[in-house]
């Protein structure tokens, strides 16, 4: 049971208030999570906090949020109630705003406040859930949202261009799904088009002698529609994908995954023979599917950073070569530097690289590197040393504290590291009048965190 | 809500209330009941459009005339509970329409809270569970829930029952399939196979919410993978390095993940998670690191040598935060492990260079003066200390180094009687703490006695290994946290939940009350009455007082001569005074008594500190005159509010008016 639900922009000014039960102590309660919020000591965790005192309206209510790009969602309940289902509640609340104001941010939020209210009327009543369905709700809502700018197809300034295997061959730009689901009931002819990502992240840790210590791949199968419901699709996923340690599937090594969850709303008649997903997707964001897969990956690493460090007598050498296997994207290599480095000095393999120093640590940025090239980084720095003689064997050629361990994030597009491929993607919908609907598949890795100690 | 207020309005609903037309439209109809439900004046207009309404076609009414008796009856507060509304709302369970049934759980529960809840037996169970698959998330969830209070008559029944519910355990939403898992262990309460199976299949679960992309859901996630370690310790043991922690995670998940580390470790991952740990423990954030190397020395108890050696060598790295937290490290697993005692001695020498803060001098002192024997330098390390005695800042750290001063006397007289009699010397004669005076006092007495006398006091035993035993207790069954699983409460822990749901106050009296017997023991001090009177506090100003702000009277002494007097007042005072009394209720709404004179003495005067949220403070001075039966009050507050101001002399008042009440 929920008695209040708020919206807080990340600076702490409520965009959008809704009391469900009339219980509370009205809006200063979302001041109040803002405040007790900033104020948190930092071993304590956000997600759940409680308000205690002498106040008789605040008192032992529990404020459960999420931070979703960059906004606070907040309910607040005064029972003890089940953190996972509120959790994912906010999530999904999260998502269903997504859906129908085109994407989640103060912008978008603040100029569809009225339909956010009347999405919430729908959602909760007296604080209780009744629908999250888009199928359902869209029989109620009236408001169409508002978009700051018209959705152009032509409009390929932004980076991130996702190859799409569609018989037109057309490549969608990034921002083409990010647009609302149900709006413009007048304009039909742009609808019909139905966006199939299939998203890693990957996280990784490398000793510093180059052994992998652990490699964790989670998995999701997103799809975006903006079909008309009910309409059928087939997802045909690679047909060598094995679920658990024992299955055997094809001839070759096969894509082995160790945890699959589907939608509900899935059917998975065929998937045991010919590994075919079928489903009547609703309008907006749904995760077909979900897997996970740790400690054996089919393929090599993407990416292999190959470290080496000197260090003498304060001052250092560090040598860093990433070496991508396929092309990536907005690269980042992250190094946290010891307290104190005077000066730094840096040789990179082309001219235009830049590294940084910010906030005690290297950053490197690269927009954009081929697959299978090879980078390097050369950094030399001085630290004053610690003062008093080294003792505990340790010698002076060891790094200072401080040093590394490096991390990479990085996009990987047309790449899944478990090496789960959609084979096709059919429509049994034929639309009157129009032609065919336009079907974007996209794969996509990107890293969780890519760590290689030094 | 805007609805409040314009007379039109009212006029405006009421109208549209008597309409027989106004389910024409579903969403209007939604919308009037909604609204009006909150306003005075027109309940009697509300019953007859929700009761048709529960008979409606369309579902979607159906909807919300169900949860429209919940509010209906909410509003009317004290009414009785309607017999025939209530046997309506039960046949509605039979409802088509999923959310009309789940709606009606909710509201019968709402409806009958005094008596308990909507009853759960055999057949509506049994319903219920039949028709779980028709539900979406959210209504299995609920209704996972409220079966929870449905005991089978036997086990035929409950294996029926769990053989339904097997498929809730694999649904993609982690709300049901910790729902469905806490049913399990709650009504296979006696079968602890059933529980630990369940246990094992809902790993799978756990783990994915544990490395998900929601933080949140992560942390939840991690903190229930705690509880069940609690009873089972080797469950995550082979997955542990699902919770190595990741660069860019938060420092709450980091924490969490570091505890369950330290918990899950067995003889085949030590190595991998000490590496791990130790890796940690050079981290740019001081906090984290010092967490790491607090779980290090809790893995020590178990695994000593490898973890001796990892803490000996972080010491190498002469850093001030890492070296006192490894020596506090070391006082506690010499006291738990005495075998590690001559590890710990020969790592001892030159950490004193490195360690600034109070916790840390003290842990080093306390070594020193207990396994001084072992440290060849010892007494010249704390000749160091008794040398700058005079610009040590905390008194624990003198009384600390007066006790070990004085132990390390027993054994290595020699050595150290010139400096004890100094520090003695020092203590007794300059030093201004007053506990460290009569600590020195109290020592130099003793020492008159006779040297044996003081051997008989000081030397106690040296290591106390029982006291690990005591201190992380057996595996706890499962079933004394099946009820808290898929709650807030493993997300709070048990202590800070117990202490929450103590602050709830008497409406909610569970058994965590008692916990106030320390002060029902000493006397009625704090009746009932005076619990309503906090919660009927004004409201005005956002005052939240923080407990355990205990300020230094030095402190409160600095302040206080710097600050004007921002408020005063004089209250009425006949009678006795018993100051105890006062000194606890103040306590109760957490202001600190810094200082008061006696009982008895007038005039009678007290100091006390409070400080709210923000960190605004409030010192006060009482002045009770009998002569004059007054109370005077003077607060002074460091930053100029006067809102808060007047809401903390209203609590001051309520408390001083509470204690008078209670004496006359």
């Amino acid at each position: 049971m929920i008695s209040q639900f708020f919206i807080l922009s990340s600076k702490g000014d409520p965009l959008i208030y809704k009391d469900f039960r009339g219980d509370s102590g009205g809006r200063d309660v979302a001041e109040l999570f803002y405040r007790k919020l900033t104020g948190l000591p930092g071993d304590e965790s956000p997600v759940v906090m409680v308000t205690t005192g002498g106040r008789r309206h605040h008192d032992g209510r529990h404020f459960i949020h999420i931070r979703h790009s960059s906004l606070y969602l907040v309910v607040t309940t005064s029972e003890n109630v089940s953190p996972f289902s509120l959790l994912e509640l906010l999530s999904r609340l999260a998502t269903l705003l997504g859906d129908y104001c085109g994407s989640l941010g103060e912008g978008t939020i603040s100029r569809n406040v009225a339909l956010v209210y009347e999405l919430l009327d729908e959602v909760l009543d007296y604080g209780y859930v009744q629908t999250t369905s888009t199928e359902m709700l869209r029989n109620f809502i009236q408001t169409e949202a508002v978009v700051s700018k018209p959705f152009s197809l032509f409009d390929l300034s932004s980076v991130g261009l996702f190859g799409a295997e569609t018989q037109q061959s057309k490549v969608a730009p990034s921002s083409a799904a990010s647009r609302p689901v149900l709006s413009s009931r007048s304009d039909q002819s742009q609808k019909n088009e139905v966006f199939l990502d299939v998203v890693e992240r990957l996280s990784v840790l490398i000793a510093s002698n180059g052994s992998l210590l652990k490699v964790d791949v989670q998995g999701e199968i997103r799809l975006k529609s903006f079909l008309p419901s009910g309409s059928e699709m087939r997802i045909g996923l690679t047909e060598e994908f094995c679920v658990g340690k024992s299955e055997l599937r094809g001839y070759g090594p096969g894509i082995r995954v160790d945890e699959v969850s589907f939608h509900s709303s899935v059917n998975l008649d065929e998937f045991e023979s010919h590994r075919i997903l079928r489903l009547q997707p609703p309008q907006g964001e749904l995760t077909v599917m979900r897997y996970q897969l740790s400690d054996d990956l089919p393929s090599p690493l993407p990416f292999r950073l190959f470290p080496s460090v000197q260090w003498d007598r304060g001052s250092g050498r560090t040598t860093l070569e990433p070496k991508p296997r396929p092309v990536s994207l907005n690269v980042r290599l992250h190094l946290p530097l010891p307290r104190g480095v005077v000066s730094l000095s840096q040789e990179l393999s082309s001219p235009e690289q830049k590294a940084e120093l910010a906030e005690g640590a290297l950053r490197w940025d690269l927009p954009r590197v081929q697959g299978g090239s090879q980078l390097s980084g050369l950094f030399q720095m001085d630290v004053p040393g610690p003062p008093g003689p080294p003792s505990h064997g340790l010698s002076t050629s060891a790094p200072p504290l401080g040093l590394g361990p490096a991390s990479l994030s990085f996009e990987l597009p047309r790449h899944t590291c478990s090496g789960l491929q959609v084979r096709f993607l059919r429509l049994a919908f034929r639309p009157c009048g129009n032609a065919n609907p336009h079907k974007w598949v996209r794969h996509l890795s990107h890293s969780d965190a890519y760590v290689i100690r030094i | 809500m805007p609805y409040l207020g314009s007379e039109d309005v009212v006029k405006e609903l009421k109208k549209a209330l008597c309409n027989p037309h106004i389910q024409a439209d579903r969403l209007r109809y939604r919308n009037v009941i909604q609204r009006v439900i909150r306003m005075p004046g027109v309940q009697e207009y509300i019953q007859q459009p929700i009761l048709n309404g529960l008979r409606d076609k369309a579902s979607y009414v159906r909807r919300v005339a169900v949860l429209g008796c919940a509010k209906m009856h909410n509003l009317h507060g004290d009414s009785e509970v309607d017999g025939a509304l209530v046997n309506e709302l039960y046949s509605l369970l039979r409802d088509q329409d999923p959310i009309v049934v789940v709606n009606c759980l909710r509201s019968l529960e709402e409806i009958l809270k005094l008596e308990g809840g909507v009853v759960i037996n055999k057949p509506i169970a049994h319903h219920l569970l039949n028709r779980m698959s028709k539900l979406d998330q959210w209504g299995q969830a609920e209704v996972l829930n409220f079966l929870l209070r449905y005991q089978p008559r036997s086990e035929e029944e409950l294996f029926d029952i769990l053989n339904l519910l097997d498929s809730f355990l694999k649904s993609s939403s982690p709300g049901v399939v910790m729902g469905a898992t806490k049913l399990f262990l709650i009504l296979a309460k006696k079968f602890p196979h059933v529980q630990t199976d369940v246990l094992v299949r809902v790993k799978g679960p756990l783990l994915a919410a544990c490395s998900s992309e929601s933080r949140e859901l992560c942390f939840v996630a991690l903190c229930h993978v705690r509880q069940i370690l609690h009873s089972l310790p080797g469950h995550f043991s082979s997955h542990y390095k699902k919770f190595f922690c990741s660069y860019s995670e938060p420092h709450y998940i980091k924490l969490q993940k570091v505890e369950v580390l330290c918990e899950l470790v067995n003889d085949e991952n030590v190595q991998q998670v000490l590496e791990e740990l130790r890796g940690y423990c050079t981290d740019v954030s001081a906090d984290f690191a010092q967490a790491a190397i607090f779980a290090i020395g809790g893995i020590a108890r178990t695994y000593t040598d490898q973890c001796v050696q990892i803490l000996t060598e972080l010491l190498g790295l002469r850093q001030e935060h890492i070296t006192t937290v490894v020596v506090q490290t070391f006082r506690d697993l010499v006291w738990l492990c005495p075998q590690c005692t001559e590890a710990v001695c020969q790592a001892l020498p030159g950490c004193e260079e490195n360690i600034q803060d109070s916790e840390g001098k003290q842990a080093l002192i306390w070594l020193l003066g207990v396994h001084g024997e072992r440290i060849p330098n010892a007494p010249y390390v704390l000749e160091d200390f008794v040398e700058n005695v005079k610009s040590e800042t905390f008194p624990a750290v003198k009384m600390e180094l007066l006790t070990a001063l004085l132990r390390l006397f027993l054994s290595r007289p020699a050595e150290c009687q010139d400096m004890l009699g100094r520090l003695l010397y020092y203590c007794i004669e300059e030093e201004k703490d007053m506990a460290v005076r009569d600590r020195g006092l109290f020592y130099y007495r003793l020492l008159l006695v006779g040297i044996d006398e003081v051997k008989r006091i000081l030397c106690s035993p040296k290591s106390d290994p029982t006291l690990g035993l005591l201190e992380d207790p057996a595996e706890r069954p499962v079933n004394s946290w099946a009820s808290d699983f898929n709650t807030l409460v493993p997300v709070y822990g048990k202590a800070h939940w117990a202490t929450i749901s103590k602050c709830q106050g008497a409406e909610r009296c569970g058994p965590e009350l008692p916990k106030t017997s320390s002060f029902a023991a000493s006397g009625p001090l704090i009746p009932e009455d005076n619990k309503e009177r906090e919660q009927e506090l004004p409201d005005s100003g956002a005052l939240m007082l923080v407990p355990n702000r205990q300020l230094t009277a030095d402190y409160f002494e600095k302040t206080w001569l710097s600050l004007k007097v921002a408020h005063q007042q004089v209250l009425p005072w006949r009678g006795e005074f018993h100051p105890d009394t006062l000194q606890m209720a103040l306590q109760v709404v957490n202001i600190q008594t810094i200082a008061m004179s006696r009982a008895g003495t007038r005039p009678w005067k007290a100091y006390l500190s409070a400080q709210d949220d923000t960190g605004c403070l409030f010192l006060t001075e009482l002045l009770l005159e009998p002569e004059n039966s007054e109370m005077q009050i003077s607060v002074k507050q460091n930053e100029a509010r006067t809102e808060t101001l007047n809401s903390f002399i209203s609590v001051l008042e309520t408390v001083i008016g509470t204690i008078e009440e209670i004496k006359s």
